[in-house]
């Protein structure tokens, strides 16, 4: 028999728990010719604002031993075009989109988020209070405790739909961080975004990135995700999505183990581009291997 | 597309620089030249991105004996300058590669019969012989080839079995002109009175010179950029360069990977880069 793979992220019901990550899977449309997105659990679009953002100057990427740094600086089409250009693709997939967003004051938080929330194809939303990248991208908002809060009840306020809140690792009790979402009426937590990093290329004496700082993905950073997901799960009652160097079936099976409902697949997509069909097969074949029948008996089921 | 390819040979053709045979798919060989592809060095974590190569040749081999199905393989020219370069060269006959590709936009032909000068710079070739290969079926093409010393010079032979006239450039004077190939180029300008049309790749230094040639001389100029890049699909957004038009207060940035890798150099900023 076949074991039963569906999650729910709030009011949000998944064919399985596998999802793509923000600014990893573009617009969904990007990867369609490689991945069936009908075989994973949902996608999360790149983080949206009100107006369409440039990004940083180049270089913006750079390789790092078992990952990568990035400083991309939240390029994005804009709310607009993104209801005129890509809206009609979420139309055409039977794949729930989540729609990442981000401001820069919690009154600009709010209006996306009631923009969002007025579009059917958009199936739940997820609010970015982490990027690392740009000085007011959210990572104000993400730092403390107080204004993540209000940012939260804000985009609450404006709407319906399952409310995702993306925490920042770069803080120091993360937990703290996750509490006051909850409290601000967040139905899910996505954890972690990227870790702030830097690379040195030793014979210019400068920095690789031109943002001199970037985020930090991929394998590197999943010990780091494991132990923020475990800690966040033990703390509240919300269902956790695990972010982090996801590149396996393995991998995600240990997220859910620590505690998430569900997995985001980033880095993961760059080097294999089906890598999230992969994985949620993987999943599958490993509880059915094992006679389990049902993905949510994993969750948190981490012993000793 | 994604495929494996098999690996039919690997060999280095000049000091640095290496040109690899592999299997491919029959839609390979549907490669726009000015294409490329992203190949995964090895199944482990490092290197973990994908590295862009420009597509160098595609065909297919005839096997000499008779029942065996032809083979369409795809070629690559690449300068060993890190870590995924370097484990690249290191593999053998009969290894195996993760391919995606043929990805980005290629090079527009142009009119037929209209002169076609290609200029070329050290692994900047790699995307150009494909280009040269499909231009001389129905124009006539002279190619530019320069480099720091005569290693830098590569295939030049290929170019003249295709029957492209090749003129070449060193800066230390090992091989051709002593000095910088876009002055040759200027000399074949000035004796056509500014006919033709350009297509180039190489060092970011050469590319503006002959955008600023193209541009100065009203020669259509079409340039492939190199991007460092993690998806080559327009995902990541990390490859991206300036438009024309690039301004702190209007940005115009361009993903080399889909909306290039090659641009008429009109559309690119240049000046301040």
């Amino acid at each position: 028999m076949r074991p039963a793979m569906s999650v729910e992220i709030g009011s949000l019901k998944l064919r399985n728990p596998v999802m793509t990550a923000s600014g990893t899977f573009g617009y969904g449309e990007e990867f369609s010719q490689y991945v069936d997105l009908e075989k994973i659990g949902a996608f999360v679009t790149k983080g949206l604002s009100l107006k369409p953002r440039a990004g940083n100057p180049t270089p913006r990427i750079v390789e790092t031993p078992g990952g990568m740094l990035n400083a991309i600086g939240l390029q994005n089409v804009g709310i607009d075009a993104f209801i005129q250009k890509k809206v009609p693709f979420l139309r055409s997939v039977n794949t729930p989109a989540i729609a990442n967003f981000f401001g820069y004051t919690p009154d600009e938080y709010a209006e996306l988020a009631a923009r969002l929330d007025a579009i059917p194809e958009v199936a739940a939303l997820e609010v970015n209070i982490s990027c690392p990248n740009v000085k007011q991208g959210g990572i104000v908002f993400g730092t403390d405790p107080g204004c993540a809060a209000s940012v939260v009840a804000a985009c609450r306020a404006a709407t319906q739909k399952t409310l995702i809140v993306k925490l920042s690792p770069n803080v120091t009790d993360i937990v703290e961080m996750a509490q006051a979402c909850e409290g601000a009426g967040a139905d899910a937590l996505s954890v972690i975004n990227t870790l702030t990093g830097m690379a040195i290329d030793l014979e210019r004496r400068r920095p690789v990135l031109a943002n001199v700082t970037g985020g930090l993905s991929g394998p590197a950073i999943k010990p780091v995700a494991l132990r923020m997901v475990w800690q966040v799960a033990r703390a509240v009652k919300l269902p956790v999505i695990g972010i982090g160097g996801i590149m396996s079936a393995t991998d995600a099976l240990e997220f859910i183990l620590a505690g998430a409902t569900a997995v985001q697949v980033g880095t993961a997509s760059f080097v294999n581009p089906g890598a999230a069909q992969e994985i949620a097969e993987g999943m599958e074949q490993w509880l059915a291997e094992r006679g389990i029948a049902d993905i949510r008996s994993l969750i948190g089921a981490l012993e000793g | 597309m994604q495929f494996k390819a098999m690996i039919l040979d690997n060999a280095e053709v000049s000091p640095g620089y290496w040109r690899m045979r592999m299997t491919a798919p029959p839609e390979m060989l549907a490669a726009r030249p000015g294409q490329f592809v992203m190949v995964r060095v090895n199944p482990s974590i490092d290197p973990l991105i994908r590295r862009p190569f420009g597509v160098f040749d595609v065909g297919t081999l005839q096997p000499a004996y008779t029942g065996a199905a032809p083979q369409p393989y795809l070629e690559i020219l690449y300068r060993v300058v890190g870590k995924g370069t370097g484990m690249l060269s290191t593999l053998h006959d009969n290894d195996i590669l993760d391919i995606l590709g043929p990805l980005g936009t290629g090079f527009e032909k142009g009119p037929a019969g209209e002169e076609k000068l290609i200029v070329g710079g050290g692994v900047g070739l790699a995307p150009l012989y494909l280009l040269a290969k499909e231009l001389v079926k129905d124009s006539p093409v002279r190619l530019f080839a320069g480099g720091r010393t005569r290693d830098d010079v590569l295939c030049i032979t290929e170019f003249e079995r295709l029957g492209v006239e090749c003129y070449t450039a060193t800066e230390d004077g090992s091989l051709g002109e002593c000095g910088l190939v876009t002055k040759v180029l200027e000399q074949r300008l000035d004796a056509t009175a500014n006919k033709g049309q350009i297509f180039a790749c190489g060092p970011h230094g050469m590319l503006k010179a002959v955008a600023g040639i193209g541009a100065q001389r009203n020669v259509p100029t079409q340039v492939s950029l190199e991007g460092y890049m993690a998806c080559g699909m327009g995902a990541c957004l990390g490859c991206v360069c300036q438009g024309a038009e690039h301004s702190a207060e209007n940005p115009d940035y361009r993903c080399v990977c889909t909306e290039g890798p090659v641009f008429e150099a009109a559309e690119l900023k240049w000046e301040g880069n």
